[in-house]
């Protein structure tokens, strides 16, 4: 297991890097110019000037390389520095610098990391701890009421997309019954119990868009998992042996049904990454979502190029866990 | 009860059970009566869908309800009927006083729980051994069924045993409370004839040691001839012929008893010229069940075959058969 966890990283590497450059090169691509957004007076030398010191007149190549060598190298020991206090990093001026806001582009992702994490992480644990008894249910009472009931929402809760259900969200619960803000504010610190429930207040609408969302997928993988299971012949034995259904349904089915569906929790973490850029832009939560948008749409190439390549990393880490977990859920699994 | 006074460990009386399906019911078993005595070994034969599985399962509450209900019968097991008993009172008695065998060795194991955890749970459960008690016993019994290094043996997986070793982890387990009964649904019949053999041995050396009675299904007469002391015969969901093993092979009174055994491949030699198979299709068990279920397939076969179903009649010692014609007097039988 340990020698092909390491393998698999150290193939993740050629994967990573021809991601990292498809994903550089498309940038590139887009038509867009790092000064646009300035004021119209300055003069087209200036502007020139701009550019030469951004080092976008470059051939792309060059440009890739540098932004690799400060990716993997000056930016970790910068994070390395930050965590320990040793000083191991280069002068800051070796850092990838945002166009837009001329700081660097690690110090926003960190900056807006927690914000992001706190919704999509809770959003997506709702989702888990709600769909995993649906699922259970819906699939040991197969066609019950609860089972039709659950099959609709999911069905609603699956195809509807967030940026609808956030904006029907905020209209019923924040615009008609005031009950929550419509705005996500991130300046906001829990201090004691006052400020906790406006946090609480706060998070709700996010969460909930988000873990509908999740819970309908996930609950829909859980039962559908659970009903190949129950016609298993070792549920039979089991039956047989005695056991309660208590034991026969939540150890020996459920153990067997986690297995395909902790692997697609655990690919799906960054699908539900990307999924809250959306509900990020609806609920105005300056997270890592919102970054990627206000980059993209200003032409800031060091940010879009970043927060994609953390993304990939994202995907490609998340695939390993899945492939890992399954092995050790599934003894039937090895790796050798 | 049977002639020789002693009460059966089981007794089933007029046991009927249908499937509700879309298209209409299904009578699967249809008034199987039959009893086992201490220490027995009956062998139940039929070819496949004639009911043997669902019979047995009907027993102690195995079939999916729905579509499955047990309509009408009586399953005296040790002083109480165990169709008139609860859940928990029939949980009390799977595993622990009725054990049972299925079919498939692959599929009848959980494949992520070590055989230990397997064999462990209902000696925990029915026997409310403590952990490290339970795991001694676990080791006796892989002992017990042959299988080697035992101990060592207790953590691995069923995908690491061989299909006849997984089919001995079943029979430690049925065995595991020391049950009066062992139900072995066709366990050989997904094994090579080798592996089939050593089961076999196996069962009949148990048999000896530990004294439990044994239903063994099969569609194989040939198993059934080496190891059973009574043999009853399923068709159509129901008991055609029933007898003590030798008289049955040697005075078989139902036209379809007669032609399984003409199926059977001669064992003296004569090689497969000899095997016929049945023609005709098997039954319809979604038709009403009150005519023969075997007229259409009969070559016996006259008007009260179609206008009633045959009860099952004395034909020898312990030997009754369900049908109208009397074979020996070459004439229908007067009943
Ligand atoms: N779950 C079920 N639903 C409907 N019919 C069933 C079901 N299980 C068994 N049956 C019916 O019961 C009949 C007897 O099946 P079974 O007892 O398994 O036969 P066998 O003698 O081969 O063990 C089959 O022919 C089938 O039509
Ligand atoms: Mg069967």
């Amino acid at each position: 297991m340990l020698t092909y966890t390491i393998r698999r990283l150290l193939l993740a590497i050629p994967t990573l890097l021809f991601i990292s450059f498809i994903i550089f090169l498309i940038v590139k691509l887009s038509p867009s110019d790092p000064t646009a957004g300035l004021p119209l007076t300055i003069p087209p030398e200036v502007r020139e000037q701009i550019r030469e010191s951004l080092g976008v007149n470059q051939p792309v190549f060059v440009q890739y390389f540098r932004w690799l060598q400060l990716m993997v190298w000056n930016e970790p020991l910068h994070l390395i520095e930050g965590w320990t206090g040793w000083n191991v990093a280069p002068e800051s001026t070796t850092r990838i610098i945002s166009y837009q806001t001329r700081s660097p582009v690690m110090d926003l992702i960190m900056q807006r990391m927690p914000q992001t994490l706190w919704v999509v992480g809770i959003s997506y644990i709702v989702g888990i701890i709600i769909a995993l008894p649906i699922g259970i249910i819906s699939a040991y009472r197969q066609y019950s009421w609860f089972d039709q009931l659950g099959t609709f929402i999911s069905m609603l809760g699956f195809s509807v997309p967030t940026f609808f259900t956030g904006v029907l969200f905020i209209v019923i619960f924040a615009v008609n019954l005031g009950w929550f803000p419509s705005v996500y504010d991130t300046t906001h610190v829990v201090t004691d119990w006052d400020s906790f429930i406006v946090q609480l207040k706060q998070i709700i609408m996010p969460v909930m868009v988000l873990g509908l969302f999740n819970a309908s997928q996930i609950s829909r993988f859980m039962r559908a998992s659970m009903l190949d299971n129950l016609n298993q012949d070792y549920v039979r034995t089991a039956r047989a042996k005695g056991l309660t259904e208590k034991v026969v349904v939540l150890v020996h089915v459920l153990r067997n049904s986690l297995i395909p569906v902790v692997t697609v929790i655990a690919l799906n973490v960054p699908a539900v990454f990307g999924g809250a850029i959306i509900t990020e832009q609806v609920f105005k939560v300056n997270g890592i979502g919102q970054l990627l948008i206000i980059a993209i749409q200003s032409g800031d190439v060091p940010t879009v190029q970043t927060v994609s390549f953390i993304f990939a990393v994202l995907i490609v880490l998340f695939n390993l866990i899945a492939d890992v977990l399954y092995g050790v859920l599934d003894p039937r699994i090895r790796y050798d | 009860m049977p002639d020789g006074g002693l009460p059966s460990v089981l007794d089933v009386k007029d046991l009927k059970t249908v499937f509700r399906t879309r298209r209409g019911e299904i009578h699967a078993v249809n008034n199987v009566s039959f009893h086992l005595e201490a220490g027995e070994l009956l062998g139940v034969v039929g070819e496949s869908g004639s009911g043997k599985s669902v019979t047995m399962m009907s027993l102690i509450g195995l079939l999916p309800m729905p579509p499955a209900e047990v309509r009408n019968g009586r399953v005296m097991f040790e002083g109480q009927d165990l169709l008139a008993c609860n859940e928990d009172q029939l949980r009390a008695v799977r595993g622990a006083r009725i054990g049972f065998v299925f079919q498939d060795p692959m599929t009848s194991l959980n494949p992520v729980f070590n055989v230990g955890f397997q064999i462990i749970e209902p000696l925990r459960k029915h026997m409310g051994l403590s952990k490290s008690r339970a795991r001694a016993r676990a080791v006796e019994l892989l002992e017990l069924v042959g299988i080697p290094d035992a101990a060592r043996r207790l953590g691995d997986y069923p995908h690491q045993f061989s299909g006849g070793m997984r089919q001995r982890v079943m029979i430690a387990i049925a065995l595991a409370c020391d049950p009066k009964v062992l139900i072995a649904d066709e366990p050989t019949t997904a094994l090579d004839v080798t592996i089939q053999a050593q089961i076999l041995e196996l069962v009949k050396e148990l048999r000896q040691k530990l004294g439990m009675a044994i239903v063994w299904i099969t569609h194989d007469l040939g198993v059934i001839a080496g190891i059973a002391d009574r043999v009853m015969v399923m068709y159509g969901g129901q008991v055609v012929e029933q007898g003590p093993v030798r008289e049955l092979f040697a005075n078989p009174k139902h036209p379809y008893t007669r032609m399984l055994l003409e199926t059977v491949p001669s064992v003296t030699g004569e090689r497969a010229e000899r095997l016929q198979v049945i023609d005709g299709q098997p039954p319809m068990l979604a038709q009403s069940p009150d005519s023969c279920p075997f007229r259409a397939r009969c070559p016996l076969a006259f008007e009260r075959c179609e206008q009633e179903n045959p009860k099952r009649v004395p034909v020898g010692p312990g030997h009754d058969a369900a049908c109208f014609w009397d074979v020996d007097a070459g004439a229908p039988r007067d009943v």
